[in-house]
């Protein structure tokens, strides 16, 4: 449960900004952060369980059978990563509070991130690999809000796109590698897969699975061939490079193959392709980082090459590798992420991060050169900090390893570990050393405390992880290398392994050729620059722009702006469709008793038909076709009464009084005519298309009442328990209110929602400058009528209300035993107001209304959930009912059920979802100079006297 | 009786589609409206044809119509309103803010 909780916080603390930015953004940091601490204080809880060697679980079964289950665990690895992700992600959130500036919306990012901690967190928790693929699209999702956060920045924008390109890519070859893995496994579940080593290993299936698995890694953690997005990425803001970059989206990939390593790792496949492309990775990332003048770029490139350290640790397939990868994904996440910060505050402070432009800064800004001076010399590997340790190790796993000749892999890692020194230490001097600048674009000084406290928490933690790693670290390098490889690991870090060590001399190797090729920096500069390189930016548009360019085209001609074109091809597919498979299939004709025409029917059928005729005939005139629908609506209603449905008869009669009059308010609005555009042969078409999808649903219509059902009817189990079950003797209602009580609550929500569209539609046209221009001076129209307020009508409304509303009243109480309910009292109350609007005018109907109309929508929807949440105090499920009878002298025996109460909520959601829309419209007419009298024949009491 | 209802859906049906092919909101409202009709009486008659028997639970009842399908439209008819006028502010919407009702987008200007 606790695990389960853990990975929602972040979600949960997602919708505090936009509830809390308002208080201010120290408050809505702080509250944010609040909810990251309670995860990471939670998972300091599951800790000691998990170091023991256990592994905590937490399953719901979700969508069981297609063997999607909400299920976590926790075991050395994820706490390693949860934590980082969780403590790291603190440290961002109080560094991104004094990073931000005031004009950069904090609670929007503040969302993202949580979004992504919360994606990120779900990755190394979830047991079920399908979850952790949800997990997965997730960060990929909320990386691209996070990276395209400045939307003003062109730069900002391709970096997120071409991001999302590259790991959503990746995350499609994942899903189906992951499906492959759990196909062989037999389970989609981690525990179950990680014990299946021999049969994975064994299958058929294992390289397409592994290759796919590995895209989807390699372009998440940025791999050669896919390294490239990730320098890209730097347009984010600092603080997020600072935690995509060292903790979290980057080490997804890395996570990944750490968490499947004991299933796919071992195999001469896995070795050749995983330790390959991580050596390629580290060497190409290292030099390319040492020629950057970027700042963030240069440490994008860093972060690129100890990305391809860590991944060939992983490839070399030995327990004890692993276990260096663990470790140096620790001590990684450590320094880069101060790096990352120091990085954003000298841009903060300087106003750039060219380092062509900087320099001299350590007695400008003491604070950030002592912390980017302690970060910079772990990334280079100086003893005795933390870098050092696990580079050093690294160095002594690629001392046995043979990739081809045996010399080739530590010569490589060597020159990789040199470039490294070198832009470690280009990083430090270009920036800081030598001689002060009188250019800078803003006169540098320290930042604030609170914006260095976060790089000097972790520069504390590097010397001291660097100083003492066994009591600081080990215990959790030793649990998470143990959950790595399945096996006890046995952590001993040591600063010394004597002078016969071959890692010692790889590093005075790459410390002395650091130092040697940072003194020639600028000849090697200048070859470096003469060479040819790849853009990785224009192969990428290259590849992208031709398929972008063809979708567009795609689109283009597929939605060339006529909807009635896209309307008349989809219907005539649908036709051919359904006549094919008419045409395919054997049928014979029914057999269901026809039922008698009688003579009153039949003249209803002919104007009804006469009707239609005549409103396709005629539709120009809009004021006639509008009136031939009423008079069609209303002879539906009837058929509906004459065919044993008075539900629906009330229903539809009601419904079309209020349908009429929004459509004739509407009409006031628009042009009287439809003018004739159309050729002859378009209207042929037209007419064509239109008679025979007609036919098809006709015939259709016919074929299904001249038959039985092909199965029983599960309406009887409703007519047998209507009265015993629900309490009610009107099948209709029953259904409606009680057994299909959830389908109703979602529908009163849905009307309630179009509503309030329609309410925001009204407003946005009241506030749009074309829109109002163009309304001002369209009403009233010349031909309005000369009375606006008829005595006959004004009069006639008002001693209609009471009676209209008693009516609504018996409706709504008959309902549960006899024709009525909350859907037709809430319209007929709906239309005693409406008439009211009609006679008297909206001001003074307003002037009178005491209750607002999205008030009663939510009272309606409130007091539909209060009768469903209130089964649950009876221990009964959602929205069960229960009634009762009761005797009140002098009246007879009545029934109370909790239906009612129900139906109420529908009854209050109808009323104010059917005011609030034909309100909005009133509210365009009186902003088109619609006038009307504020007391029309009103005789206030008050001002009689 | 069937066949009557079943012309009546489909004429619905077919003035409904003819009326959504036309290039103006107001007659492609009144299409929508059309088609509802004939969608509602569809499902209805899924139930199939009953005189004289609505499902009112009575004892002394000779049977019931099918109470289930009337259900589902019934609250169908009402989210037919709530679809038509939300359409209905659409096409206002539209008109003030371009000036005219058309809904095929001619100029390429205006196209998503």
């Amino acid at each position: 449960m606790t695990l389960a909780l853990i990975a929602a916080l972040p979600f949960l603390g997602a919708l505090m900004p936009a509830v809390a930015i308002r208080a201010g953004r120290s408050a809505c940091a702080t509250l944010t952060a609040a909810f990251t601490a309670l995860a990471l204080a939670l998972l300091a809880l599951q800790a000691p369980a998990v170091l023991d060697g256990g592994v905590v679980t937490y399953s719901v079964d979700w969508l069981p059978a297609l063997g999607l289950n909400a299920s976590f665990r926790l075991d050395g690895l994820g706490l390693l990563f949860a934590g980082m992700i969780l403590g790291i992600g603190l440290l961002i959130i109080l560094y991104a509070r004094f990073y931000l500036s005031k004009s950069d919306p904090m609670g929007v990012f503040l969302t993202y991130l949580m979004l992504f901690q919360g994606a990120m967190l779900g990755i190394v928790l979830s047991d079920n690999i399908l979850l952790l693929l949800i997990f997965w699209e997730l960060t990929s999702l909320s990386s691209f809000l996070l990276i395209g956060f400045w939307k003003h920045l062109p730069e900002g924008r391709q970096g997120a796109r071409m991001a999302l390109a590259v790991t959503g890519g990746g995350g499609l070859a994942l899903i189906a590698g992951m499906l492959l893995l759990g196909h062989i496994a037999g389970s989609y579940e981690l525990s179950v897969i990680l014990s299946q080593r021999e049969v994975i290993q064994a299958s058929p299936l294992y390289l397409p699975a592994l290759i796919l698995i590995l895209l989807g890694c390699f372009t998440k953690s940025a791999q050669f061939p896919f390294h490239f997005w990730l320098p890209h990425a730097m347009a984010a803001p600092t603080p997020v490079s600072a935690y995509l970059h060292s903790a979290t989206m980057v080490k997804a990939g890395i996570f990944l193959m750490a968490r499947l390593w004991p299933v796919l790792a071992g195999t001469p496949e896995w070795f050749w392709i995983v330790t390959t492309a991580g050596l390629v990775t580290m060497l190409i990332g290292a030099k390319i980082a040492f020629f950057k003048d970027d700042l963030k770029a240069l440490l994008a490139f860093s972060t690129v090459s100890h990305l391809g350290l860590i991944t060939m640790l992983l490839g070399m397939g030995t327990a004890k590798a692993a276990t260096v990868a663990v470790f140096h994904i620790l001590n990684h996440a450590t320094f880069k992420a101060a790096l990352f910060m120091t990085a954003g505050i000298v841009d903060h402070e300087t106003g750039t991060r060219d380092l062509s432009r900087l320099g001299g800064l350590r007695h400008l800004m003491p604070v950030t050169f002592v912390l980017a001076f302690v970060a910079a010399l772990s990334m280079a590997g100086i003893p005795p900090l933390n870098g050092f340790l696990s580079k050093e190790m690294m160095l002594e796993e690629a001392a046995h390893t043979a990739l081809g000749p045996a010399w080739l892999l530590p010569v490589l890692a060597t020159i990789a570990a040199l470039w490294s020194v070198a832009y470690s230490l280009r990083f430090l001097s270009a920036a800081f050393l030598g001689p002060q600048r009188h250019d800078y674009p803003h006169p540098p000084h320290d930042p604030p405390f609170g914006m260095w406290a976060a790089p000097a928490f972790l520069a504390v933690l590097v010397v001291l992880i660097g100083l003492a790693p066994m009591p600081i670290a080990a215990w959790l390098v030793d649990s998470a290398a143990s959950a790595t490889t399945g096996s006890a690991a046995e952590v001993h870090i040591k600063h010394w392994h004597g002078l016969s060590s071959p890692a010692l001399w790889m590093s005075v190797a790459a410390i002395g050729g650091g130092f040697a090729i940072l003194s020639a920096a600028r000849p090697l500069r200048a070859l470096y620059d003469a060479w040819p390189k790849p853009e990785a930016k224009a192969i990428f548009d290259a590849i992208v722009e031709p398929m972008a360019g063809l979708s567009r085209r795609v689109t283009a001609t597929l939605h060339d702006g006529s909807l009635t074109r896209a309307v008349a091809i989809g219907t005539t597919a649908i036709a051919a469709a359904a006549l094919w498979a008419f045409a395919t299939a054997p049928h014979d004709a029914g057999t269901r008793m026809a039922m008698p025409v009688p003579p009153v029917v039949a003249i209803a059928w002919a104007l009804v038909l006469a009707a239609t005729a005549g409103l396709v005939l005629t539709h120009r005139n809009r004021l006639f076709a509008l009136i031939l629908v009423g008079i069609m609506g209303l002879i539906i209603s009837l058929g509906f009464a004459w065919l044993s449905a008075p539900d629906l008869a009330l229903t539809q009669i009601t419904v079309e009084v209020v349908s009429v009059i929004l459509m004739l308010l509407a009409l006031n609005f628009l042009p009287r005519t439809t003018p004739r555009e159309s050729s002859p042969l378009r209207r042929m078409r037209d007419a064509l298309v239109a008679a025979a999808a007609g036919t098809g649903i006709g015939a259709l219509a016919y074929a299904v009442m001249t038959r039985e059902p092909a199965f029983p009817p599960i309406s009887a189990y409703h007519l047998a328990q209507s009265k015993p079950g629900a309490g009610g003797t009107n099948a209709v209602n029953t259904i409606i209110v009680d057994f299909r009580g959830y389908d109703t609550f979602g529908e009163i929500i849905v009307l309630g929602i179009a509503a309030l569209v329609i309410f925001a539609l009204a407003e946005a046209l009241l506030r749009s400058a074309p829109a109002l221009s163009r309304l001002a001076g369209t009403l009233p129209r010349p031909d309005s009528a000369g009375d606006r307020h008829p005595l006959l009508m004004v009069m006639a409304t008002r001693f209609l209300l009471p009676v209209a509303l008693m009516i609504g009243v018996f409706i709504y109480f008959r309902g549960h035993n006899l024709p009525g309910g909350g859907f037709v009292a809430g319209l007929v109350f709906a239309i005693a107001f409406v008439m009211q609007y009609m006679a008297s005018g909206l001001s003074w109907t307003e002037a009178r209304q005491r209750i607002d109309h999205h008030a009663l929508i939510a009272a309606g929807v409130l007091t539909a959930s209060a009768a469903g949440v209130g089964s649950w105090f009876f221990g009964a499920p959602f929205l069960s009912s229960s009634y009762t009878y009761v005797h009140l002298w002098p009246l007879e025996e009545f029934e109370l059920a909790t239906a009612a109460i129900f139906d109420l909520g529908v009854f209050l959601c109808v009323l104010g979802a059917v005011l609030l829309a034909l309100n909005s419209l009133g509210r365009l007419a009186v902003r088109a100079g619609e006038t009307s009298s504020n007391d029309p024949y009103s005789i206030d009491p008050d001002e009689a006297r | 009786m069937e066949a009557l209802i079943a012309t009546t859906i489909g004429t619905l049906t077919a003035a409904g589609l003819y009326l959504m092919l036309r290039q103006r909101t107001f007659p492609v409202i009144l299409g929508l409206t059309l088609l509802s009709y004939a969608v509602n009486i569809f499902i209805f008659a899924s139930g199939r044809l009953v005189a004289g028997l609505p499902a009112i639970i009575a004892k002394d009842a000779p049977g019931y119509t099918d109470p289930l399908p009337q259900a589902l439209v019934l609250t169908a008819i009402v989210i037919s309103f709530g679809m038509t006028a939300v359409i209905v502010l659409m096409s206002l919407g539209a008109y003030f803010e371009s000036g005219h009702d058309r809904i095929d987008m001619d100029d390429p200007e205006e196209r998503p």
